[in-house]
């Protein structure tokens, strides 16, 4: 069941360029599991539409969410100080599913797709589990709390910390075990997690990103093209909301 | 206080309805609202055949509302007779089933395939702006639209709804012609044609290039059309574009409509429904309005 509830902020702050932290009291956070995500309702006039944002971490009644500003709404949320109250709505989505983490699991994000693996490091936290984090330079966030939970590779573009290029470049050069992958990030990252998984004949089940309206699978908005028939139309175009974010790489035509 | 309204010999508890579309079936939204509650559902529009719709991004915001270009993604007839409508039937609450289609023989047939089933009204949805072919072609021409009206109505078994498009000069005209061909209500606004550009990739925001615009700036458009038909015809409105709460709706109500539906709002609101609802029974309470019904169309 999705929570609609006023959420109220227990910390706010920036973690580097362009990327915020919001901590928020809210009785979603003990409900979710990691790679779900809240929609994050803005007050300001010249926006209407709730904001999707991945859960970073949840637990003791709180949610972290970490977001890059990217337009109106993501920047309202960047001048949010510790007491304020904004309307949540969620858990939403399906979430990663952890069942599937067997052998040597990468957990890989990239960009603003970092914050969810967080969580789910936290979840999956054991010797045989690797995340691995793709940044632009050496500008990263998060990177001391995957730390606490897992081994952590980097990769930044510009090769200014880790391995130069993106995380499947660390898996590469690392020559790391993988059996199992989860991912979340650009497109151009999650197609190429795709084609490796296939040559490899592993699973990889990848977190997208779509443009919403509702949150909620009522819009049909947010869909992505599937293998097989989807469970609301039956015309191969999954709600990302709802039957997602989280697909199976061979599920999705991306 | 008597929120009770009556079209076409279907009786709603109160004037309240879901703007096709923004509400699926219900069974999202049923999670945050009481769906015995609504006057009520209207459901996504439905088609004889699934359809896919339009390739993403469907959806953008915009100044004062937003832009979608879905493409009537729907499952088809079946599914829906098998699935919606049983659902729907769990509830304290009328159902207006969406039709949609290409061609007036499809239309046709999802209006057959519906005679049997126990649903309360069809809304004819000739004004999506955001498919090809069909649906808004047959409600920016008067002589099209009488004709799809008088096909529909020699099968329909249910009062039909025509769900008239603003993109049109002259509105009345089409509430006329639909009152002509035997339409036992209209609905209105669909939403307007608009467009949004990225300039900083020089490219359309949605796939489709154009989007139809609802929200809450489109609702003095809606207002001043729905008192343009209310003038124009005799078969009740059902008044929407822009409603986000009770003060909104009353508005409508007082421009001629009977019955108002909330759309875009339930995304920006999951219990805008509810809201829009107990807003005119507020009004109605502060006003010393017995019955709902004195404020159609009673603007002066």
């Amino acid at each position: 069941m999705k929570i609609y509830e006023k959420g109220k902020m227990t910390g706010s702050r920036r973690l580097s360029e362009g990327i915020y932290e919001l901590c928020i009291k809210t009785n979603i956070a003990d409900k979710s599991k990691p790679g779900q995500f809240v929609m994050v309702y803005p007050k300001g006039k010249d926006t209407l539409l709730p904001r999707p944002i991945s859960i970073c971490e949840a637990g003791n009644g709180e949610l972290r969410l970490v977001y890059r500003v990217v337009g109106k709404g993501t920047h309202e949320f960047s001048t949010y100080k510790t007491g304020e109250e904004v309307m949540l709505l969620g858990p939403v989505g399906n979430g990663f599913p952890l069942e599937e983490a067997k052998g040597h699991a990468v957990l890989m994000g990239g960009g603003i797709g970092v914050p969810p693996i967080l969580q789910l490091s936290k979840e999956l936290r054991s010797e045989s589990v690797t995340a691995v984090m793709g940044y632009r330079t050496g500008d990263m966030f998060l990177k001391e709390d995957f730390e606490k939970y897992v081994k952590t590779e980097i990769a930044t573009e510009d090769g200014s910390f880790g391995v130069r290029g993106n995380v499947l470049d660390v898996l590469r050069e690392k020559n790391l075990p993988c059996d199992v992958i989860f991912a979340c990030g650009p497109m151009p990252m999650l197609r190429a997690i795709k084609k490796y998984a296939q040559e490899k004949g592993i699973k990889a089940y990848i977190s997208l990103e779509e443009r919403m309206a509702c949150g909620v699978g009522a819009c049909l908005g947010c869909v992505c093209r599937t293998t097989k028939k989807d469970a609301h139309s039956h015309v191969n175009n999954a709600r990302v909301c709802t039957e997602g974010p989280v697909f199976e790489a061979g599920e999705v035509d991306i | 206080m008597n929120t009770t309204v009556n079209i076409a010999g279907v009786t709603f508890k109160n004037p309240v309805t879901t703007a096709s579309g923004t509400f699926g079936s219900g069974m999202e939204y049923g999670e945050f609202v009481d769906l015995n509650r609504l006057g009520a559902v209207t459901t996504k529009g439905v088609a004889l055949t699934p359809w896919t719709g339009n390739d993403t991004i469907r959806v953008t915001e915009v100044y004062g509302g937003m832009l979608n270009a879905i493409g009537l993604q729907n499952p088809g007839i079946e599914v829906f007779c098998e699935r919606d409508i049983p659902f729907l039937k769990k509830y304290d609450t009328k159902i207006i089933v969406n039709v949609c289609g290409k061609t007036v023989e499809e239309y046709v047939g999802v209006v057959e395939r519906l005679a049997g089933e126990p649903v309360d009204m069809l809304e004819i949805n000739v004004s999506c702006p955001n498919v090809k072919e069909g649906a808004i072609a047959f409600g920016q021409d008067a002589k099209a639209l009488e004709n799809i009206t008088k096909e529909i109505k020699k099968v329909a078994k249910q009062p039909v709804i025509m769900k008239l498009s603003p993109n049109v000069t002259r509105i009345a005209d089409m509430a006329k012609a639909a009152e002509a061909a035997g339409a036992d209500a209209i609905s209105l606004i669909n939403t307007i044609t608009g467009m949004k550009i990225d300039i900083n990739r020089r490219k359309f925001v949605l796939a489709n290039k154009t989007g139809g615009m609802s929200g809450p700036a489109i609702k003095p458009i809606a207002v001043r059309m729905v008192y343009e038909c209310s003038k124009a015809v005799n078969i009740p409105i059902i008044g929407m574009g822009g409603i986000g709460n009770g003060e909104d709706a009353i508005e409508f109500l007082l421009a001629g409509a009977s019955m108002v539906a909330v759309g875009a709002a339930n995304f920006i609101n999951p219990l805008a429904t509810v809201e829009v609802i107990e807003g005119i029974e507020k009004y109605m309470k502060e006003n010393g309005v017995q019955d709902v019904k004195e404020l159609v169309g009673a603007v002066c």
